[in-house]
């Protein structure tokens, strides 16, 4: 789960609630000892079924383990230095980076542009086309996945239509060419997100007050220039938290490329995530013997890679609100001394 | 912003045909499903079934097991929703509305959460859960999926408990209402939006999750929920195609139905979740 805006305000909210330091009442002792209660189901979850397997991951990736039987063969950093030179490894690096940029650039930009001509207050039938379009995105993606697989076939939909109107002559091999098949995955992958982003735009659109809109008017400008001059550079904050949202998506792209390609052709569409369940899970996959140990250490590498570009991402995004911070962090400190 | 009538009709003509090939697979999916498969292969783009065959959807919902899929998958999800909702409440209502030592630092964990980087937790959760004696039952699988904390939803019940005024509260407390009561009685029912948000929200990741599920059953066929007996049915009835489309109708029916019903809060969820 991703920070964002509305989560740090409430964040706020809540902590700036200071407790007072005068002594606690008797009501205020029970109380508290309700909140602990009250907490104590989401701590032992938490601790028992997030913060032991985040912990554990760390852990297995230091072993050669195939899964069964004991972890007993530590051998440091091994996995991590096979991975760096596999091949096969850098890969998958290679489709999961494609696959990222490739479903948030369509992704983003084409439901900015939906969502600008689903904003405006006069066009009727609002509703059913935000559900419409939105409509992809609730639906279950590892079936999506099947059923795009016969729809993109050699036989399927696509190449029914496109050879019914004359636009090839031979079917197009989608699923069984490398480059193809990864150009269906971002377009399956795009088209099955893009509702979200649809309704993120709108609802930044929405924060825009209606008296900018009218005051322009009253000044003339017309539909492009309103649409430069005022809606674009306020929805630029908007933009940051959009694509960061749709980067980490797209990098637990699972259930789409198992269901859709399962890597294939002979991997050229396996991305690190499809990587680290084949040699986790599936030992024909895994050169005949499932490798916990090394698929823990993928895993690990995946979380770094999210990890380092949500960072560098909100560095550049926040570069501003960043530098005021620090100011007038100084300056306070300034002032105190 | 666009004045001219002209312009408008183009933007619904182009949002009509846009649309329609927008959600075309699903379209062609149900139709194909009452196809026979040899027309699925020969029909080439007519859509329309010559005669509609109802027997793809009895056959994969007694021969294919998808009755046992479809009633797994609805108690996983209900008792997931069920277990989220549970504890996203209590936690939000104590962080919101309760002075306690140790608060703080509780938020900063919650915080913290969202930006450790994860490992493959798939692989030890599934080794804690048959280790807990879980993996015969749904119920494994229903702990693991309701795992994590719900950062989002948590927030959401905090700050709306934050905000209700202190003197309805107080009011219950002077009827003699315990902490208990007035928190089952008063505050809850008060939050229906969220619960309603977090419920509809929560229905649709889970009954769409497929990893946890797909891990977590691998030795146990019977427990599959729909999604994973689906990647099992394309593995075992490989040119049953029309098969295939009425297995994938059962599965997708459901929560796109439910979506369109109560879109208002699912959607609100969505965009509340990037809004200031």
């Amino acid at each position: 789960m991703s920070i964002n805006p509305k989560q740090s305000d409430a964040f706020k909210e809540i902590s700036d609630k200071k407790a007072s330091k005068v002594k606690m009442s008797g009501r205020a002792k029970k109380r508290a000892i309700w909140a602990y209660i009250f907490l104590l189901p989401q701590v032992v979850f938490f601790f028992v079924l997030s913060a032991y397997p985040i912990i554990m991951s760390y852990v297995y990736s230091f072993y050669n383990w195939s899964g069964i039987g004991p972890l007993n063969d530590f051998i440091g950093f091994g996995n991590y230095k096979q991975l760096l030179s596999h091949p096969r490894f850098w890969q998958a690096f290679e489709n999961s980076v494609y696959y990222i940029i490739g479903t948030t650039s369509i992704g983003v930009g084409v439901a900015l542009i939906l969502a600008i001509v689903l904003n405006d207050a006069r066009l009727k039938g609002k509703g059913i086309y935000r559900t419409i379009y939105f409509l992809p995105v609730v639906t279950t993606t590892a079936i999506v996945g099947i059923i795009m697989n016969s729809i993109f076939g050699i036989n399927g939909l696509v190449n029914e239509i496109l050879t019914t109107f004359n636009l090839t002559n031979a079917p197009i091999p989608w699923l069984t060419d490398g480059a193809l098949a990864l150009l269906v995955l971002i377009i399956v992958g795009a088209w099955k997100g893009l509702g979200v982003n649809m309704v993120y735009w709108l609802a930044g659109l929405q924060s825009i007050p209606n008296e900018l809109y009218e005051s322009a008017q009253l000044d003339g400008a017309g539909f492009w220039q309103t649409l430069r001059h005022i809606t674009l550079p306020l929805l630029k904050p908007m933009l940051a938290v959009i694509v960061l949202l749709s980067l980490v998506t797209g990098i637990n792209a699972f259930d789409l490329v198992k269901t859709l390609t399962n890597g294939g052709p002979y991997y050229q569409t396996e991305t690190l995530d499809l990587f680290i369940y084949n040699y986790a899970f599936s030992s024909e996959h895994a050169g005949g013997n499932t490798r916990m140990g090394y698929a823990s250490a993928t895993g690990v590498l995946l979380g770094i890679f999210t990890f380092v570009i949500s960072l560098i991402y909100g560095m550049l995004s926040f570069r501003k609100e960043i530098k005021t911070f620090l100011e007038n962090r100084k300056r306070k400190r300034g002032e105190e001394s | 912003m666009i004045s001219s009538k002209s312009a408008r009709l183009v933007i619904h003509f182009c949002l009509i045909i846009f649309g329609l090939i927008w959600i075309y697979p699903f379209v062609w999916m149900v139709l194909s499903s009452l196809k026979t498969n040899t027309e699925f292969l020969t029909s080439g783009i007519n859509p329309i079934p010559e005669d509609p065959q109802w027997s793809n959807y009895t056959n994969a919902w007694e021969n294919a097991n998808f009755a046992g899929y479809f009633g797994n998958t609805v108690i996983f999800t209900l008792a997931t929703v069920c277990i989220v909702i549970i504890l996203s409440a209590l936690t939000g209502y104590a962080l919101g509305r309760i002075q306690f030592p140790g608060k703080k630092a509780v938020m900063i964990i919650v915080v913290a959460i969202m930006f450790i980087p994860k490992g493959y937790t798939v692989i030890p959760l599934y080794k804690i859960v048959s280790d807990l004696g879980l993996s015969n039952s749904l119920l494994g699988v229903i702990v693991a999926e309701a795992s994590g904390a719900h950062v989002l939803f948590i927030l959401m019940f905090a700050s709306f408990f934050a905000n209700i005024p202190k003197e309805l509260e107080e009011a219950a407390e002077i009827d003699g209402s315990g902490f208990l009561r007035t928190f089952f009685r008063i505050m809850l029912p008060l939050s229906a939006p969220i619960v309603a948000t977090t419920a509809i929200m929560q229905f649709i990741w889970t009954w769409s999750s497929f990893l946890i599920p797909l891990v977590l059953t691998v030795n146990r066929p019977e427990l599959r929920t729909l999604a994973v007996g689906m990647q099992n049915f394309v593995g075992t009835y490989t040119a049953d195609y029309a098969g295939m489309a009425a297995a994938a109708t059962i599965s997708l029916l459901p929560v796109m139905i439910i979506f369109i019903i109560m879109q208002r809060y699912f959607i609100e969820g969505v965009a509340g979740a990037v809004k200031n």
